[in-house]
């Protein structure tokens, strides 16, 4: 569904993403870990082409995206992104952030998108916050908005940059809550995160990122309970103590 | 006391000085009120030149505000009329306001530039990532949270321009300064037509102050603050 080959990306002088090459098929949940700065966002980003790549490779359904003459919009209609700090629209309501784009691109009429947008919301158990602006929610609210105004779009995969870093503690398990429930429906899901209970649980495989590349990949039982690299030891050790 | 009165009964009222104030008045805020709505037409191309990826359209943004802000607008406003338009017969109050519009056209280009680049990069991105156009994201989802930043200075940008537009004398219209400097020579008075004038200016932006933070705090109503 997704191939990468021989990615590169650079900001100025720093080399961020060496050389990533990895396939993401239909309905794997992939958790991409690893420690800051070790290019894993950059790494998503160049998914949906939120940062161009310097070189290499990005095909999502045998078409290749990161070339000149590829409609980028109609591509990231297919691929919902979902923010560490969450980017609702502050001057709409939650109803109308999850209506806006599946109406201004004209894939539904308004009553079909405020009746999808009425589902999405009772997944995400918001049904009352419709009318609500995302200054009158909490942090774990405008997240579990913020997946729902994604899936408006109905897309085939879902991309999660850190989705629960930006929040407080009690507010995790909510937004967790969600996302493994997109898990289970089937939802081809790509996400970096610094959550291992979440990656061991929900994840159908684990990338261990660290200096541009991809050190390691495997089940969540071979990297959590058998890990071979030995950054990635390093790396488990810190975090899972 | 009765000198006061009888003053201003020879400034505002014998020959009916009053009607030239009140047309003055409504020179004013013809060319005033014109001259803001080209001028954020204007303010709003150049901005968007400024912000473009366009290495020519940054040139031209660039040269128009350096042009604008380097040159003074009574010299701007007599290029305009008796160079620019000299072959052009509208009538007088129009042209001064697009002369005015020109003007503000480069302070208002700035102000709504630096209101854009106030909205986090996150949002567009957010609408980018829905599959949105550069375009459709722009106009639905930046510029309506912008409008919260640029407002005020827009009202300032605004207030500003009505207190410029006292220079349109120069090329011959009668606003309310000229009203004013009329009654100062016809009547030898100095002190009554000029604080009549000045009053008249200051009530006027006071109503105006008035109606620009009414129309604020209705935007800012998704604050919640």
């Amino acid at each position: 569904m997704i191939d990468v080959k021989h990615l590169k990306k650079s900001f100025n002088d720093l080399e961020v993403l060496s050389d990533i090459n990895e396939t993401i098929d239909e309905g794997e949940v992939v958790v991409v870990i690893g420690p800051s700065g070790s290019g894993k966002s950059t790494f998503l980003r160049c998914l949906n082409l939120l940062e161009t790549p310097d070189a290499g490779e990005v095909w999502v359904d045998g078409e290749q995206i990161n070339v000149p003459g590829v409609d980028v919009n109609r591509v990231r209609q297919k691929m919902g992104m979902v923010f560490q700090h969450f980017n609702l629209f502050p001057h709409l309501t939650v109803m109308e952030n999850i209506t806006l784009a599946p109406i201004k691109l004209g894939k539904m009429t308004k009553e079909e998108a405020i009746k999808k947008g009425e589902e999405l919301l009772a997944t995400v158990g918001l049904s009352e916050k419709a009318d609500a602006y995302p200054a009158q929610l909490s942090g774990g609210q405008k997240q579990r908005i913020a997946i729902a105004r994604s899936l408006a779009m109905e897309p085939e995969i879902m991309l999660f940059d850190e989705p629960t870093s930006a929040l407080d503690p009690e507010m995790v398990g909510d937004v967790l809550d969600v996302m493994k429930n997109l898990a289970k429906s089937g939802m081809t899901m790509v996400v970096v995160t610094h959550e291992m209970g979440f990656a061991r649980e929900v994840g159908t495989r684990i990338l261990f990122m660290d200096e541009g590349l991809v050190m390691e990949s495997g089940t969540p039982e071979q990297i959590f309970g058998n890990p071979q690299n030995e950054r990635t030891k390093l790396f488990l050790s810190k975090v899972l103590k | 006391m009765d000198g006061f009165q009888d003053t201003f009964y020879k400034c505002f009222i014998k020959d009916d000085r009053y009607m030239m104030m009140l047309d003055g008045i409504g020179v004013t805020i013809k060319v005033a009120l014109l001259a803001a709505i080209l001028g954020i037409i204007i303010g709003f191309f150049i901005a968007l030149c400024n912000l473009s990826k366009k290495k020519f359209l940054n040139i031209i943004g660039k040269v128009y505000t350096d042009v604008i802000r380097g040159t003074p607008s009574v010299t701007q406003l007599m290029i305009v009329y008796f160079v620019i338009f000299a072959s052009v017969h509208w009538e007088k109050w129009i042209i001064a306001a697009i002369a005015f519009s020109i003007n503000s056209g480069a302070y208002v280009s700035e102000i709504i530039r630096a209101g854009i680049l106030s909205v986090d990069k996150g949002q567009t991105e957010a609408g980018r990532s829905l599959g949105l156009n550069a375009k459709q994201t722009m106009v639905n989802i930046v510029v309506p949270q912008a409008m919260k930043n640029i407002f005020p200075a827009l009202g300032n940008e605004f207030i500003t321009l009505v207190k410029e537009t006292a220079i349109v004398g120069y090329v011959g219209l009668v606003d309310i300064q000229k009203a004013g400097d009329f009654i100062k020579s016809a009547t030898y008075e100095a002190f009554m037509p000029l604080i009549g004038t000045a009053i008249i200016y200051f009530v006027l932006i006071k109503l105006l102050t008035i109606g620009l933070s009414k129309i604020e705090s209705g935007l800012r109503k998704s604050d919640a603050r």
